[in-house]
């Protein structure tokens, strides 16, 4: 059968990286195809070379047998293939519609515009993807989850016969994951070729039909995803066995407290929430998208005021206001929206990395001591395994999970009592993710207290010693964490809609 | 244990601005205010003459900063409305009075000049990916350099086109109504204004104004021509400061090649005041008419009350930081 796209011997580099050797690619219609690798393999460059976005150095591109280049997005459009960028690409002063359907405005005569066909025709794609959003709403008052499915309606609008999806979920949560994956089931079905790019080892099984897998920029292997087990794949992506280090539990319950945070308040986003967490001690903090998880984090943080409510560090009430203050009180916080607060992506990974502790790198009379934040910037990109030519490469150009590795550097280097992490995992790769895991491990152990916000489950399970559990602005149970909670007993307090607030008192 | 119980202050004055969606609101309540004010403080302000007075000094201002209003929203800037306005009328004058053609000819030759320097303008800034800040000041003085090259250094008087100088000073309202003499250039203002608002809202064009300012490199990735549009953009924006070129013109009865320094910064003073963003994606022409009026009101309302000139510039300064500063109260509230 004729392959809908046929990439063979696609050749890619940049200044200082050979970012895809003689990779080759075929896409079948009405398949779905993952797309696997560690971070800065060269999945979204690929991606990217497919999309007209980038111009390849090498190799060969077909579309129905025939010989393409596209030099530009609007080819690739035309030639039927479309693209949902990792990063969120979504023009945040304009309306969902007016996102949607950029570029494809209804008109009139004389270039005016037809608003309500325009309102109308994105209300149809909304429908058409279950998604309950009024199309004039504005992009920036959405969360993060909801902008990405404004970016899969805007795809969608296309009509594409290829659609590429690079790491669609990375902000979904669960039940918005099962919607995604009904659309991609009719997508399939209607003979649509999918590309398919996630770090959820489990979704491949879910609905991948073949996995190509991609280490270090070259192609290792196509299989299928049916008859092919996990670990297989994860071998063949780090090209290395992967050992999941059990979790062990450390008894920190004599330990001091660090930080406690008492009837914390802020509107209805977060409602009389009260906890305390002990030095040595992971609370993972698990929850639905928009139960108040991170908005408690930036309160404590200092990034937002509180109605009321007070949080002591060592026992001592503090008065957090600023950000600022907050790192002086020894309280760090990594942003889930890393390109937005996270990181200055046009300055250096070296920058980046010094960023928060500046002081420590100049000497009396405000010189920058570049040598030491080289130093340092060396040790982090050696420890977390950073894919960077070197430490002076502009962040902006790293592969999205490496840019992640570089804000966990940073807030590393700051060395805080307590850290806060809000999603650190998001969008990096099996192998990286057990690294960190195992780091934040080390951080406990050294006597750090740390708060895990994610979105993934077995990811809370795995790290928390207790668990937190959010729904709706309230603190529904606190859980112990290791082989004695399940995520049925999770869920069901994550879903715990409006019972009294009492009840978080009473698990206290 | 001591506790603190942290509650967040809420100064009236910040809610106030949280609940106007726009600083256009602001920016209308400070008009409404100024005008208010400087009627109690001289009752020479609210005469019909005087408000006529203010309008009329609007006019060329106000062209201005809506032509601005598009190039800001896109992200970038335009330093070059002052000298690209003198060189326009400079053209109009060569066209009018060195070529001694027909009035409507001058008229074309302004829009027409000013469209193509704005369309270089726009060429540098996207084709040549050079930042509208250096473009642009490029521009203000090569245009200024011609001008003065052009016209000998010398103004050009229209004495021989009778008629020119009505575009500004005549008023064809009067005519039908003579108790509301608003004089043409006002009434040019606020066709440039609607027609403008109408292409910022209502056509695609306008779209991409907004769209560029907000994420410019997703619109590229749309698949959409942006280079393309950044001209059109900026070649409108130099259409309507011909327009201004023919206000002051026809206002002066001559092309003055060495005026138009200056007007660039009262232009973009008038559209940060009526709370477009500079930052881009955000602003509405209605605002920046509001804020070329508050400038007017400002500057005319001092007068009146005898203020001396320099303290006007003095107060003009000062109240563009302060709108700024509520725009960015205003902002931080909403997010
Ligand atoms: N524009 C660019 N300039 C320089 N280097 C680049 C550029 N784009 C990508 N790279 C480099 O090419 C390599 C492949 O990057 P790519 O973004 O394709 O990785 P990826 O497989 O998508 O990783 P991730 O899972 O983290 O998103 C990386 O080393 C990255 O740093
Ligand atoms: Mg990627």
């Amino acid at each position: 059968m004729t392959h809908l796209v046929e990439m063979k011997g696609i050749e890619k580099r940049f200044p200082g990286v050979h970012a895809l050797k003689a990779v080759q690619f075929d896409l079948k219609p009405g398949e779905v195809h993952a797309l696997m690798g560690e971070n800065g393999a060269g999945k979204s460059t690929l991606m990217k070379i497919m999309s007209g976005i980038y111009a390849r150095d090498g190799g060969e591109m077909f579309v129905d047998g025939n010989p393409v280049s596209p030099d530009s997005p609007r080819a690739a459009q035309d030639l039927g293939i479309g693209i949902i960028h990792q990063e969120l690409s979504l023009m945040n002063d304009l309306t969902a519609a007016q996102n949607v359907l950029i570029g494809r405005e209804p008109r009139r005569s004389f270039g005016r515009l037809d608003e309500a066909a325009l309102n109308a025709k994105t209300a149809e794609i909304f429908a058409s993807l279950n998604l309950s959003m009024d199309p004039r709403t504005q992009v920036s008052t959405q969360t993060i989850a909801r902008q990405q499915l404004i970016e899969i309606a805007k795809a969608l609008s296309y009509n594409p016969r290829v659609l590429i999806m690079d790491e669609p979920t990375a902000a979904l949560n669960d039940t918005e994951i099962s919607e995604l994956f009904k659309v991609i089931a009719k997508l399939r079905a209607d003979g649509v070729g999918i590309v398919y790019i996630s770090h959820r080892m489990d979704e491949i099984k879910r609905i991948a039909d073949r996995v190509t897998i991609l280490r270090d920029g070259a192609y290792i292997d196509t299989v299928g995803a049916a008859e092919t087990p996990l670990a297989t794949i994860i071998q063949l992506m780090v090209g290395r066995e992967v050992t999941q280090s059990a979790p062990v539990i450390p008894d920190t319950s004599q330990n001091p407290v660090a930080l406690e945070v008492r009837h914390l308040s802020r509107g209805k986003e977060v409602r009389d929430v009260s906890f305390d967490l002990r030095k040595g001690e992971i609370l993972g903090f698990a929850g639905l998208m928009g139960a108040g998880r991170t908005e408690v984090a930036r309160i404590i943080f200092g990034a937002d005021p509180r109605d009321s409510g007070e949080i002591l560090v060592d026992g001592k009430p503090v008065n957090i206001r600023t950000p600022h203050a907050a790192v002086e009180a020894g309280i760090g916080y990594l942003s889930e929206d890393r390109k937005h607060f996270g990181l200055a992506v046009d300055m250096t990974v070296r920058a980046n990395i010094a960023m928060a502790c500046m002081a420590q790198f100049t000497s009396r009379a405000g010189v920058l001591n570049e040598t030491a934040m080289k130093d340092i910037a060396d040790k982090y990109i050696g420890q977390l395994g950073i894919r960077t030519p070197s430490d002076v490469q502009q962040v902006r150009l790293l592969s999205g999970g490496n840019q992640q590795k570089v804000v966990i550097a940073k807030w590393l280097l700051r060395d805080c009592d307590v850290l806060i992490f809000d999603e650190p995992t998001r969008g990096i790769d099996v192998g990286a993710k057990s690294e960190i895991y195992a780091l934040l491990e080390d951080l406990a152990a050294q006597g750090r207290a740390i708060i895990v916000i994610s979105s993934e489950l077995p990811e809370v399970m795995r790290l928390g010693h207790r668990i937190a559990v959010m729904c709706e602005g309230r603190l529904t149970a606190i859980l112990p964490g290791g082989a004695d909670v399940t995520q049925e007993q999770i869920m069901e307090y994550a879903t715990q809609r409006d019972t009294a607030s009492r009840f978080s008192e009473e698990v206290l | 244990m001591t506790t603190t119980t942290v509650d967040v202050p809420k100064s009236t004055l910040s809610r106030i601005i949280a609940a106007g969606t726009h600083q256009r609101v602001l920016a209308f309540a400070s008009l409404i205010i100024l005008l208010i004010g400087f009627s109690i403080a001289s009752p020479n302000f609210m005469q019909t003459s005087n408000m006529l007075a203010i309008l009329q000094a609007t006019s060329v201002n106000g062209v201005l900063a809506i032509a601005v209003t598009l190039v800001i929203i896109t992200g970038g800037i335009d330093l070059s409305v002052g000298t690209m306005m003198t060189f326009c009328a400079v053209i109009t004058g060569v066209v009018l009075t060195y070529a001694g053609m027909p009035m409507i000819f001058g008229i074309i030759a302004a829009v027409l000049t000013g469209a193509i320097c704005g369309a270089c303008s726009g060429t540098f800034v996207a084709k040549m990916a050079i930042p509208p800040f250096i473009a642009t000041l490029g521009m203000m003085l090569i245009l200024k350099g011609l001008s003065l090259v052009i016209s000998g250094t010398r103004p050009i008087y229209f004495n021989d086109t009778p008629g020119f100088s009505e575009i500004s000073r005549g008023s064809l309202i009067g005519e039908v109504m003579p108790a509301l003499p608003i004089p043409n250039g006002v009434l040019i203002l606020f066709i440039v204004a609607a027609v403008a608002a109408y292409i910022l809202n209502r056509t695609v064009l306008g779209r991409y104004c907004f769209a560029l300012g907000s994420n410019e490199e997703s619109v590229r990735l749309s698949g959409v021509n942006t280079d393309r549009w950044k001209i059109a953009i900026y070649a409108l924006a130099g259409a309507i400061v011909g327009i201004a070129g023919l206000l002051i013109a026809s206002r002066l009865n001559s092309a003055q090649p060495a005026l138009g320094l200056g007007y660039e910064l009262e232009a973009i003073a008038a559209v940060v005041i009526g709370g477009t963003s500079l930052s881009g994606g955000r602003g509405t022409i209605l605002g920046s008419l509001i804020g070329a009026l508050i400038m007017a009101v400002l500057t005319n309302g001092l007068r009146v009350m005898s203020v001396a000139q320099e303290w006007q510039t003095v107060v003009t300064g000062a109240i563009i930081i302060l709108a700024v500063y509520a725009d960015m109260m205003r902002r931080k509230k909403s997010s």
